[in-house]
């Protein structure tokens, strides 16, 4: 019994692990829109740049934030 | 009149959608229904992500309300203390029966791994799921490059089909990802790089289709990739890589703190890009498996009424995911390529 608490307590805490790493990127994803949104209303000309890079950076953000996502899994299964 | 048609297309089209989204065909496959048990989808979901020794492709149900899984069995070759044995793995009776080999008793544990009673050494070269799928998709990825490359040779002006489609996008590769990031001596490096982009694109986008093995999603594949970009970076460096590495140009304080961080660093990138690939393609394969168990849980949970009503929403749901999907099967793609070119761009360069 007690064994099944601490691990039904450990995927629950693993869960709310993985929802932190989820705010993580969700707020630098957003400030990396963000930005890319303003520079490209300042010179529309250079959107296609912008653009690729935003893509980029976004992609190493969400590459930290699955990171916890991954240890989340690992913990949660 | 021809407002009228349109309007009878939508309509038609409409209630195409509808019928559409009532899955007949999504049961509950439980036996154990006498007390409502809440139906878990994780053994099934985990049972798509991971490797196995046999290719399910689906369950059906005999008249008997009995549960058979069909799926295609795969060569097992396994390597145990020196003597080599080779069987289907439909000799496993998924799962059920074991397999005697001389004084060798195989079997299948709950992870889908194969040991021995009496606990020996295996070395598995079997054809797994995973092993199967890189194989069809070399195939086609040869089959789609060499066609490219022959058409250089057959049309001397415009070019046509396969070539069309795929060179603006290996040209895009090689200028803006390799030429620019590695600079002069890009040219050694083509052929890696082209390869490593053309490989997880194409593992990605097979991996998106229903009844797929879940190839760039398994961490032994992308741990492949990055010890092969690791290798190229080590091997390629010359002395001001190294220079940097453990004389780096910061004042005297700071180098204990500067050094060992740029030698974790030379080990945590590659790290990084395993990891980044392997968990953007799996939590997209787990999103999108854990959207149609909605129904799932509906019917178990509520009735069929429920699952009926959760069904629209779900699809939709999961049409959503899956256009994401397309987009992050080309980004990681894309990324790991950038960030090997910058890896191998950072070990060749010459100093300013």
């Amino acid at each position: 019994m007690e064994a099944e608490a601490v691990d039904a307590g450990i995927k629950g805490i693993a869960a709310i692990g993985a929802g932190l790493s989820a705010i993580g990127a969700g707020i630098g994803i957003g400030l990396i829109g963000g930005k890319a949104l303003e520079a490209m209303a300042r010179q529309p000309e250079q959107s296609g740049m912008i653009q690729t890079n935003m893509f980029i950076t976004a992609a190493l953000v969400e590459g930290v934030a699955l990171f916890g996502c991954v240890i989340a899994l690992m913990q949660g299964s | 009149m021809k407002i009228n048609n349109h309007i009878l297309k939508s309509v038609l089209i409409s209630l195409l959608v509808l019928v559409a989204n009532t899955n007949i065909f999504a049961e509950n496959h439980s036996e154990e229904k006498s007390e409502k048990s809440k139906y878990n989808p994780v053994p099934k979901i985990m049972h798509h992500i991971q490797n196995s020794h046999e290719w399910h492709l689906f369950d059906y149900k005999d008249s008997k309300g009995k549960l058979h899984p069909v799926s295609i069995p795969l060569p097992v070759i396994l390597y145990t203390n020196g003597n080599l044995d080779v069987f289907m793995s439909s000799d496993f009776n998924h799962g059920n029966s074991e397999v005697q080999k001389e004084d060798r008793i195989y079997s299948i544990d709950s992870h889908g791994q194969i040991i021995e009673q009496k606990g020996a050494t295996i070395f598995d070269f079997s054809i797994t799921k995973n092993v199967a799928s890189m194989l069809i998709s070399v195939l086609l990825i040869l089959f789609l490059l060499m066609s490219t490359a022959n058409g250089y040779k057959k049309n001397k002006y415009a070019p046509k089909k396969i070539q069309a489609f795929l060179e603006p996008l290996i040209l895009f590769v090689r200028d803006d990802i390799i030429k620019a990031n590695i600079g002069p001596k890009y040219e050694r490096y083509t052929s890696f790089l082209l390869t490593v982009f053309f490989f997880i694109l194409i593992n990605n986008y097979m991996g998106l289709l229903p009844g797929a093995a879940n190839v760039t999603g398994n961490i032994s594949v992308t741990l492949v990739l990055a010890v092969f970009t690791f290798i190229i970076t080590t091997i390629s460096a010359n002395k001001n890589y190294w220079k940097h590495i453990f004389n780096p140009p910061t004042p005297l304080v700071l180098m204990p703190i500067m050094v060992p961080i740029e030698i974790f660093g030379v080990f945590t990138k590659p790290f990084a890009l395993m990891v980044r690939l392997f968990a953007n393609i799996t939590a997209g394969h787990i999103t999108i498996l854990s959207l149609i168990s909605l129904i799932f849980i509906a019917q178990s949970g509520s009735g069929n009424g429920a699952a009926f009503g959760v069904a629209p929403l779900s699809v939709l749901f999961v049409l959503f995911i899956y256009l994401i999907e397309l987009l992050v099967a080309f980004l990681q793609a894309y990324i790991f390529t950038l960030l090997s070119a910058v890896f191998i761009g950072l070990a060749v360069k010459e100093d300013h």
